[in-house]
């Protein structure tokens, strides 16, 4: 029996070696995307306001405000809800969007000119959301299913972070991208920084969040998203406040019915 | 003054004061600038002129937005058509929502539809037909709202205590035929006039890829029947009592939307069906700009067909947005109506771009081509017109 044992559990050792060893970049890309995502599981709900800053090569600014709802999915991606306080002239229009993984996400439109509750069509993905350097799908809620994963390094990425570098791509249709290189922090998943590659292939934005704060102690939240398009020398800067988790949102506060109100 | 009624007085007055510090001040006020592009085909018509419109809008949300308040009154002067010079309460209303149940009590604004070209299911709210040349504008309805919320959709019954009479060109304005409406002597088939209660029920729903629309209106018809009265030599008007089933339809792809509205209407007079369904097909980013374009169609279709008032009977609209997704939020929308009886073609320009802070530019065109003496259209032919209107928000 000893005998038995002594030969068998370096056997078996070797064996999940092996099978660690054998995780392909791939998976491996796939495994942290994972837990990422499952480390931020259990939020419920959260809202947050938010300041966005385009700012042109030229250095001229202007701001948007947005209020944004989030319901976590569970079995299905998040519900968000964003209410639009300036630019005056669209004050009161509010977005809906059901996030899916592969399946576009469904996406409702509130004009409150009209009263006009209209569902819009998600084409075009890469395109700027009101005028800044963040794409619609740069905003959108970041499912597992969204995306083909490549681990490529680890490496320090400041502050004394370490971080997990990762390829992925687009697994949806009507990207505006050809890849993205993510790095993410080994300890707490937090997103770092982001590259955005053009369809050509051409390094075209960089991402970076900072400022990182943590809620309920657990979720980790960024204060500052700044987006710098390095072709046309534009630039967008979100800065999150007022973060709330768990409020008591339902799903029938992420309703058409919701959005009119 | 007893004590009692005193305290009363301060703490309601308190809380008034209070649910205004709450809310949130804003608005706009639009200075409009109309050139005819033809002399007026009729006596009395003036030409192309200015016309100021204020809106403040005043909004209270608490406890997690479940709880709103609105007020929003409108103001508009105008140069040359005193009966375009008018005002109205747009909203004054009071929303709550407890879990699967939304009440809504006041004035305010329903719209219901899904297609571009024309509005053929929504029927709540009267017409500002003075307002605008494509009937976008409304009037406030007095209105009470109860909606049951399922997941997907809702169910809403609508009671309407009060009817709003549409408004109309005066003997000075465009936009109307040769005689004026009257619209000081006019008859309803309700003896109850205007107070007669109108009812209406709305289904939605959202079954993936498909929004789909049922509805149901009682009450007095929003559209009024002309009667000429040719010694006064105006239309007066009579609106009839009136029951309209409704369907709306959408199916979003990414790239298309497919959209259907249909109608039956059933009035003492006439009982009638009219459709309009088409697309909208979204190209992807057009260069670096990330700009889309997206290209429309629907075609109209009236059971009455040509001897009807109805202007799309057998009609086709064609149409094109293009979006800049600038900084400045620049929109173009441009399309033509094609009645493929008799050839009569409306063409339409809308664009709008912030050029400024707080300051909006709306340009708007339309002109008449090869118009029919038989169609409706006929009477506006000589109003084709370009608008520019100014809009600074507050």
């Amino acid at each position: 029996m000893k005998i038995i044992t002594k030969v068998a559990v370096p056997i078996l050792l070797s064996i999940f070696a092996v099978s660690a060893m054998a995780e392909t970049a791939e998976q491996k890309g796939l495994r942290i995307a994972k837990e990422a995502d499952a480390y931020d599981r259990g939020f419920g709900d959260s809202t947050a306001d938010m300041i966005m800053t385009l700012k042109n090569r030229a250095g001229q600014t202007s701001t948007r405000k947005i209020r944004s709802k989030i319901l976590e999915g569970i079995g299905d991606g998040d519900k968000s809800l964003s209410l639009f306080d300036t630019p005056a002239d669209v004050k009161g229009t509010a977005m809906l969007t059901f996030s899916h993984g592969l399946k576009p996400d469904d996406q409702w439109l509130y004009l409150p000119a009209l009263k006009r509750v209209k569902r819009i069509n998600s084409r075009n993905k890469s395109g700027p959301f009101m005028g800044s350097e963040f794409a619609f799908e740069d905003l959108g809620s970041q499912e597992v299913e969204k995306y083909h994963y490549k681990y490529l390094r680890e490496e320090a990425c400041g502050k004394g972070w370490k971080c997990y570098v990762t390829e992925r791509t687009p697994a949806y249709k009507y990207s505006g991208y050809s890849k993205q290189i993510g790095w993410i922090d080994t300890k707490e998943y937090r997103l770092v920084k982001v590259e955005f590659y053009d369809r050509k292939g051409t390094k075209m934005k960089t991402l970076t969040s900072s400022g990182y704060q943590q809620y309920l102690g657990k979720y980790w939240r960024p204060s500052v998203m700044s987006m710098q398009n390095h072709l046309t020398g534009k630039s967008t800067v979100l800065r999150w406040s007022n973060y709330k988790f768990k409020t008591g949102l339902s799903k029938r506060d992420f309703s058409k019915n919701a959005l009119a109100r | 003054m007893t004590v009692h009624n005193k305290k009363l007085v301060l703490s309601a007055s308190l809380l008034l004061s209070t649910t205004l510090q709450a809310g949130d001040f804003s608005g706009n006020i639009s200075l409009e600038g109309r050139y005819f592009l033809d002399d007026a085909a009729y006596i009395g018509q003036k030409t192309g002129g200015l016309s100021l419109s204020l809106q403040p809008e005043y909004k209270h949300r608490w406890d997690n937005d479940h709880n709103t308040v609105s007020f929003i009154p409108f103001y508009r002067w105008d140069e040359k058509d005193p009966k375009r010079t008018h005002a109205d309460i747009r909203q004054l209303d009071l929303t709550m929502a407890k879990g699967d149940w939304e009440f809504q009590a006041g004035i305010s604004k329903i719209f219901w539809g899904v297609t571009e070209s024309q509005h053929l299911v929504d029927i709540i709210n009267q017409t500002d037909a003075v307002e605008g040349a494509d009937g976008e504008d409304k009037l406030g309805q007095p209105l009470f709202r109860v909606s049951h919320l399922h997941d997907g959709g809702a169910l809403s019954f609508y009671l309407l205590p009060y009817f709003r009479e549409r408004t109309f060109a005066g003997i000075k304005g465009r936009f109307r035929g040769g005689f004026p409406v009257d619209t000081k002597n006019i008859s309803y088939e309700s003896s109850k006039k205007e107070k007669h209660i109108d009812y209406a029920v709305r289904l939605n729903h959202t079954f993936d890829e498909i929004d789909v629309g049922l509805s149901y209106f009682d009450g007095t018809s929003r559209v009024p029947q002309f009667i000429p009265d040719l010694t006064k030599r105006v239309l007066k008007q009579h609106y009839p009592l009136l029951k309209q089933t409704g369907l709306d339809l959408q199916y979003t792809g990414e790239a298309w939307l497919w959209k259907l509205e249909a109608v039956n209407r059933e009035t003492k007079k006439e009982n009638y069906t009219a459709a309009v369904g088409g697309f909208e097909y979204t190209l992807p980013g057009i260069g670096k700009s990330g700009a889309d374009l997206g290209l429309l169609a629907e075609y109209h279709h009236d059971s009455r067909g040509e001897v009807s008032n109805a202007a799309f009977q057998n009609d086709l609209f064609l149409g094109a947005r293009f979006s800049l997704n600038d900084v400045d939020a620049t929109q173009i929308l441009a399309g033509t109506f094609v009645d493929l009886d008799n050839q009569s073609k409306v063409f339409r320009v809308e664009g709008s771009r912030r050029i400024a802070k707080d300051l909006k530019l709306n340009v708007e065109a339309q002109t008449f081509s090869d118009i029919d003496s038989n169609d409706p259209l006929s009477n506006v032919k000589k109003d084709g017109f370009i608008q520019i209107e100014l809009q600074k928000y507050f």
